[in-house]
């Protein structure tokens, strides 16, 4: 990817699709400006055909007003495509964006995802980048009739009268001068007010995030104290903020009416001398309340923009994250694996500078047990985020049947594993479809099969609609357990020939656990399965126990053997008991 | 919804000079055409050159009265929504603190919190565009018809055309439009949803290879997303040509009925001018109003789900006390010779569920005893300790804690016995010191240290160099699991309490320090009765007394030796964790 290259050259990327919108709806803007613009001419032409009592041309009058109806109606039309023309650019490239953003969050390497916070990747692709479109396309194009409105009625207004012009163009840039020097002063009431909201927030977050805690320590009233400290202060950052900013709207009102007076003034001075109609000057005041108006709104779209372009670079920012790298052409699609595993001196590290693996050998022949423990952070995790590639080696090779599993496709490697996680994860929608996901057509018997194989039927059968149950948000209605079934219920359906098991059981009752195990055990035979745990009783059936520590494997053997050798294992185990 | 007004109570005053003075500028902004029409038909007609002047003079006035009107309406408009956001605030924050698990289970906290903060801001930011805006333009709208009438009766009717015509189209395509962007809303929520179920389960996507297939959905819902936002896209547009077309032909008619009246000479040539200006005022007035609309909607939306908030009735209330009984008083008749907790024929059901997920729980603890409570998945056993604090309310039987009913208790009382080890090891952003004074106001830090030493954290401490006033981190993040359930055993010791409750809060320890953790509460809390719901028989063993619990009920109740004789559930529970030797040893 190219980094190098300027958001806005990226923004016309993402517009090109669109080009031929973006023409018609420039092309409209010019088109609408300009009637709305000449619309008053016409109605001033009218109205100097107006002079007085049995002076009155009705002819003339009639042939305006014709063309001031054609007039009105293009506009209007004009008005509406142009919209349509924004609205579909708008939300095809949010569309569009988003689409992207979300397939590039399915190849990015998992190291991106495990070391940026998921609620910033989230603000990315769903808040700018709707910012980002919609800040940037509005603010666009906001900004383009803006100056044509300005361009053109500078034109308009020269045409009619320069003297009066004059007096437009040079009392305008006042309100420029008046709105910046508000939103300068405002700006650190505005900084105040986001950082006592900010502030107040995080207590909101933790109070009502663990309003469970705080109950049980009665803590509320101290709460509430802590609360209304800093809601005191926020009301009066939010009086001065929203006081202050509200200021810009009636001083720029204010220069405007000076502008009107001005022009008012000069074109009846000018009228008395026969400078310029009554109907024009009626017309110069339509102008004198536009003219000011798209100034405004241009120190508003300035600032949009900024925004606009800061939203769009994070968008890009993320869409720039190398993802992982494609899998070669020669890539093998292995099929079912035999179940044979060969670690030959691999290692590997998260941080440069701190090896987490070091030369690590290991052979594993089909349908073994591999059950590996040790303490928190001693490797456990990182062994099987390299088996199942989701990174990968520094050095040496892991071998699958035989084959480098660099040499494979990352999904021919994957599908060969069946894991079931610490952390359960479920999609939102039927408990039947989480068990049937990631396998295309399964019948009805087949889930419940698989349900009752993981001790999930029973559960599942005592719930209001049976297996069609919903599953909200996050699992809310299912408990720990009940998740964790699950998982293991999607696993019993496809029966891949190597199980990885990552410290599954531990938030599961023992009592559930008992039949978990049994599950397992039939599920395990025949099928190489690695077991990570801290529960001895859960490794002790292993054909080989792996002990690690600080990225190493220091002892290896069965447990008998372990504890004979009464060292680490050893330790651990007895430590159970004490 | 309006019940939410009654937050302005306390600014009268702002709530009604705010809109005052908008209306008194506005009606300076309406008396401009009206003035400028003089200009014309004196001014220049009779070449009064003083005149004009005199006129731009009145002109400038207006507008510096206008503008003084406009920043002091602005400034009650302010602060009347400043008070407003405060007063809801702190009322949300309280009544989200007095409900109980009950609502709190039902509603979510991450739907609480939003609601507490941007809906709030939303509402607040209505109140003032209302305040400030809101009467400004019908108002102008109705001022400039009224304007029209005296200058001339029969020109006016065209006002009186057009005005309802412009107020029919946009309220019409609000109404069409406003469900729709609700369901825009919902199909927002919908991407946003799967974005961050994504996330959080990419390696289940990963390992099932189902990349493709998530894609395939997301796409979907974009897709659906962007049918909906053009649609209401679409009709929206409408708006700005529509009024366009109706202010301008409304003009044409002007021109041209007051062609035919200036040639009656019942209306003069600046009167035209005035009565156009005045279409014009409208047409901005109403598209200020439409974009007004479109915020205030927002804000609506937001107060509808304020108020959702304040509908959520706390279920556990306080009993009915007589007057003037101080906590203090309640606390004596605290009976030390009856059993620490009691519960006598206990049922307990969840919010609407049919079956009950306790039913028939009797059992009697005395002071100083240690209870173990193990059991299967859904078993109860988290549901059956709070109980003990009331958290929930029991739907049958009673709960007795030092011989009283707990719905007798003031609940503040109830609980200050009680120091509860959540399951979640929940710490708070501040300082050591501070979370652990959480269980006990101005706790010493003798007795935090003491604390710290039973619940084997003292190290954690001693390996930090600000010691106790070393920062937590929200949601205790820069310590290990293992160190945050320590913590928070020893913030649950700090308050000395007479009932103690660990709700599997070792599972992150190690078995070596579990072991220490049990052998110091032993020691050193001997008075106090300990209630550990575990999954490792092994912590429960030594208890004085240990509850099986399956399927909502006891089945089983007596000491580890006990129960290996006469509970299968339990014996089984013993086998799978421990070998036969090891059992017999203990039993």
């Amino acid at each position: 990817m190219r980094k190098k290259d300027g958001v806005w050259k990226k923004v016309a990327g993402l517009i090109r699709p669109y080009g031929h919108y973006l023409f018609f709806s420039l092309l409209f803007a010019v088109v609408s400006v300009a009637l709305t613009l000449y619309a008053p001419i016409l109605v001033g032409n009218a109205v100097d055909e107006i002079i007085g009592k049995g002076n009155v041309d009705f002819v003339k009058i009639l042939e305006i007003l014709r063309k001031l109806a054609v007039v009105i109606i293009v506009t209007a039309l004009a008005q509406w495509m142009m919209n349509l023309c924004n609205n579909t650019i708008t939300f095809r490239v949010v569309r569009d964006v988003r689409v992207m953003a979300f397939a590039h969050l399915q190849k990015l390497p998992l190291q991106y995802v495990d070391s940026h916070p998921s609620g910033d990747t989230i603000s990315r692709i769903i808040t700018d980048v709707e910012q980002f479109s919609d800040g940037l396309l509005m603010g666009f194009s906001q900004l383009f009739t803006g100056v044509v409105t300005i361009v053109g009625t500078l034109v308009f207004m020269l045409s009619i009268n320069v003297k009066i012009s004059l007096v437009v163009i040079l009392i305008t840039p006042l309100s420029f001068f008046v709105a910046g020097f508000i939103a300068k002063r405002t700006y650190t009431m505005f900084h105040r007010q986001s950082q006592t909201r900010a502030e107040m927030t995080s207590l909101v977050n933790e109070m009502v995030g663990a309003q469970k805690v705080v109950q049980a320590f009665g803590y509320k009233e101290r709460a509430l104290k802590e609360f209304e400290e800093i809601n005191e202060r926020l009301k009066e950052c939010s009086l001065k903020a929203t006081f202050f900013s509200s200021i810009t709207n009636p001083s720029t009102r204010f220069v405007n009416n000076l502008v009107y007076t001005g022009v008012g003034i000069m074109g009846a001075l000018g009228a008395i001398r026969g400078a310029i109609s009554v109907g024009q000057l009626s017309c110069f005041l339509t102008y004198a309340n536009q003219y000011t108006k798209p100034f405004n709104e241009i120190s508003g779209v300035v600032t949009e923009l900024q925004n606009a372009a800061a939203c769009a670079k994070r968008v890009f920012d993320y869409l720039d994250e190398e993802t992982e790298e494609e899998d070669s052409v020669a890539a093998l699609e292995i099929g079912k694996a035999d179940g044979s595993l060969k670690l030959d001196k691999v290692s590997f590290s998260y941080q440069k500078d701190r090896k987490l693996l070091k030369n690590l050998n290991l052979s594993v022949k089909p349908g073994q047990r591999i059950a590996i423990v040790g303490p928190t952070g001693c490797g456990k995790t990182t062994l099987i985020n390299l088996l199942m590639r989701f990174y990968d080696v520094d050095e040496g090779t892991i071998y699958m049947s035989g084959n480098s599993i660099m040499e494979i496709k990352r999904d021919s490697v994957r599908k060969n594993y069946g894991m079931v996680l610490q952390e359960t994860w479920l999609k939102s929608g039927s408990i039947a479809q989480n068990i049937a996901y990631g396998k295309g057509d399964v019948t009805r018997e087949q889930i419940v099969d698989a349900a009752k194989a993981a001790h999930a039927h029973s559960f599942i059968k005592r719930m209001e609609h049976g297996y069609d149950t919903l599953i909200t948000e996050d699992g809310g209605n299912l408990s720990q357990g009940q998740k964790q079934l699950l998982c293991i219920a999607r696993v019993m359906l496809k029966l891949p020939p190597m199980l990885i098991l990552d410290e599954a059981t531990s938030s599961i009752d023992t009592r559930t656990e008992i039949m978990i195990q049994q599950a397992f055990e039939k599920m395990m035979e025949g099928r190489t399965s690695f077991i990570v745990a801290h529960r001895l009783s859960t490794v002790r059936k292993a054909d080989c126990i792996l002990v690690m520590k600080d990225g190493n494997i220091i002892e290896q053997g069965t447990h008998e053997e372990l504890l004979e050798k009464r060292g680490f294992y050893a330790n651990l185990y007895e430590s159970q008991f004490a | 919804m309006f019940q939410l007004i009654s937050y302005l109570k306390d600014y009268k005053k702002e709530s009604i000079i705010g809109p005052l003075f908008k209306l008194l500028e506005a009606c300076f902004e309406l008396l401009v055409p009206l003035v400028m029409a003089s200009v014309i038909d004196v001014g220049i007609k009779n070449r009064d050159i003083p005149y004009i002047m005199k006129m731009g003079g009145v002109l400038v006035a207006f507008g510096v009265l206008g503008m003084a009107c406009s920043l002091t309406a602005q400034y009650f408009a302010a602060k009347a929504a400043a008070g407003f956001g405060t007063g809801l605030r702190y009322d949300m924050f309280s009544h989200i603190q007095s409900l109980s698990y009950a609502e709190i289970d039902k509603v979510g906290t991450s739907t609480l919190i939003t609601r507490m903060t941007s809906d709030i801001n939303q509402a607040q930011a209505g109140v003032n565009l209302v305040l400030r805006l809101f009467l400004r333009s019908p108002f102008i709208v109705v001022g400039a018809m009224l304007m029209s009438f005296t200058i001339n009766v029969k020109l006016s009717l065209i006002f009186v055309v057009a005005v309802p015509l412009l107020a029919v189209i946009i309220y019409g395509i609000m109404m069409v439009s406003i469900p729709l962007y609700k369901k825009v809303q919902r199909g927002l929520d919908e991407v946003l949803m799967s974005t961050s179920e994504n996330l959080a389960g990419i390696r289940v996507i990963r390992a099932f290879c189902t990349q493709k297939q998530e894609e395939k959905e997301f796409e979907e819902k974009s897709v659906f997303l962007l049918r909906i936002q053009m649609l209401v896209g679409r009709i929206s547009a409408l708006m700005n040509p529509l009024t366009y077309v109706v202010v301008n032909a409304a003009i044409i008619a002007i021109v041209w009925y007051g062609g035919l009246k200036v040639d009656g000479g019942e209306v003069t040539q600046g009167e035209v001018i005035a009565l156009v200006n005045y279409m014009t005022q409208i047409l901005l007035a109403l598209v200020a109003l439409a974009n007004l609309i479109v915020s205030f909607t927002k804000a609506m939306a937001s107060g509808n789900r304020i108020v959702e908030v304040f509908a959520l009735k706390p279920g556990i209330v306080d009993a009915d006390r007589e007057e003037g009984e101080t906590a203090g008083e309640l606390r004596e008749d605290v009976n030390p010779e009856s059993y620490a907790v009691e519960m006598h024929k206990v049922e307990f059901t969840y919010g609407n569920t049919k079956e009950p997920m306790l039913s028939g729980i009797t059992f009697q603890v005395k002071p100083g005893e240690t209870v173990g409570i193990i059991g299967g998945t859904g078993a109860g056993k988290s549901t059956l300790i709070q109980l003990i604090g009331r958290f929930y309310d029991v739907s049958k039987g009673e709960v007795k804690v030092f011989g009283k009913n707990v719905k007798d208790y003031k609940i503040s009382d109830l609980r200050q016995m009680i120091g509860l080890v959540p399951q979640k090891s929940v710490l708070f952003h501040g300082t050591i010191r501070k979370n652990l004074q959480f269980a006990k106001e101005g706790a010493s830090d003798e007795e935090i240290h003491e604390a710290l030493r039973i619940a084997q954290a003292e190290e954690i401490i001693a390996a930090k160099p600000e010691g106790l006033d070393t920062m937590v981190s929200e949601g205790g993040k820069n310590f290990s699991g293992g160190q945050r359930q320590r913590l928070t055993i020893a913030r649950a010791l700090v308050r000395k309490p007479k009932i103690l409750i660990l709700d599997d809060s070792s599972s992150a320890l190690d078995f070596a320090t579990d072991a220490k953790l049990r052998k110091a509460l032993r020691e050193h809390v001997k008075d106090t009765t300990v209630f550990i719901i575990s999954q490792r028989a092994s912590t429960l063993m030594h208890a004085d007394c240990i509850l099986v619990l399956d399927d909502g009920k006891i089945v089983g109740m007596g000491t580890h030796g006990e129960l290996l004789k006469n509970c299968s559930v339990y014996q089984e529970i013993c086998r799978s964790q421990m070998s036969n030797k090891e059992v017999e040893k203990h039993a």
